[in-house]
């Protein structure tokens, strides 16, 4: 297993796990999110081929209300 | 109809979603105050619950355009990355830019937003940036690539009104081929005359609705207040003069200063 932060939060994770298997399994399935990983913008077209790495900074960002 | 970027709009008022009391009351407010861009702003989500969701939801049944903001970012290369997410998740090439550079007054960073400007230009964004009134700044964002600038009238949330008349009265007659949006710190219904008597193309406001007593009527207010003031400022305003000028022609009136 490795540990990755997702929000904020330290999490176990299998070390082979690809970035949209682990949204999926944390019920990410909408479009009305955009992840960052490490602070870089990480496109939806590379989730497929993304694996996430020991100590990985994961952000999931949605949209709310601005001024 | 007027020209933002490229496209077209009635309204010149842009108004902020944030801090109303209720959904509800953030949709009849955007309805009253006819504006036809809002600003909405990205976060990590906390938990699954659905209060983000439901927020968005009813932000895309008004079928206004949407312009996504940085808010909270303090450095170039944070705005940077939640710009390139904001164009993923709203589809917009917009964004308007803000870089915070003081926690006590919510200074805009000039620094770091005009290093971000250049970047997000480069990579075809129709950059919005939120900025201070003053003019040297103004000039660096324009040559960063910005056609919009969005100058603060006082800061954010303050409600103070425009605090420097005179520097944006330079932005305007230093910068006529920008589009200027006075972004910030109105506080009433006659701030945003005074900014659209001055030439400014637009208003962009937030608190000042959302915190009134009635939010709705304040956003009908304001519309009318963005109209007025552009309606004013188009017709030419008479120069302001030290004496007085009977308005009634004096020529011919009975009874006195004539002779006999």
């Amino acid at each position: 297993m490795i540990t990755i932060c997702l929000q904020g939060n330290l999490i176990s994770v299998e070390p082979t796990l690809l970035l949209n298997q682990f949204l999926i399994k944390q019920g990410y399935v909408e479009n009305n999110f955009a992840v960052a990983i490490n602070q870089k913008f990480i496109p939806r077209t590379r989730y497929a081929g993304l694996t996430l790495q020991e100590g990985d900074v994961i952000d999931i960002i949605m949209p709310m209300q601005g001024g | 109809m007027w020209q933002l970027a490229d496209k077209k709009y009635l309204s010149r008022l842009l108004l902020g979603t944030a801090q109303y009391p209720s959904l509800q009351i953030l949709q009849d407010a955007i309805v009253a105050s006819g504006a036809q861009l809002i600003t909405v702003s990205l976060r990590r989500q906390i938990s699954r619950e659905t209060h983000q969701n439901d927020f968005w939801m009813a932000a895309k049944n008004l079928n206004c355009d949407v312009l996504p903001n940085t808010a909270g970012c303090r450095t170039a290369a944070e705005a940077v990355t939640l710009a390139e997410m904001a164009r993923e998740i709203f589809q917009t090439h917009w964004v308007k830019l803000e870089v915070i550079g003081d926690e006590y007054n919510l200074q805009p960073d000039p620094f770091e937003l005009v290093k971000a400007a250049e970047i997000l230009t480069r990579q075809g964004f129709e950059v919005l940036p939120y900025c201070t009134d003053d003019l040297v700044l103004c000039q660096r964002l324009m040559d960063a690539g910005c056609r919009i600038l969005m100058p603060w009238a006082a800061p954010i949330g303050s409600g103070k009104g425009i605090i420097n008349p005179y520097a944006l009265m330079t932005l305007r007659a230093r910068l006529p081929e920008a589009t200027l949006i006075v972004d910030a710190g109105l506080g009433k219904p006659s701030h945003a005359v005074l900014a659209m008597e001055l030439g400014f193309d637009g208003v962009l406001l937030n608190t000042a609705v959302a915190l009134a007593h009635h939010p709705v009527l304040m956003a009908k207010a304001f519309k009318d207040a963005v109209v007025a003031g552009r309606n004013a400022f188009c017709a030419g305003i008479m120069p302001e003069r030290d004496f007085a000028h009977p308005s009634t022609p004096l020529i011919d009136t009975p009874f006195w200063h004539q002779e006999i």
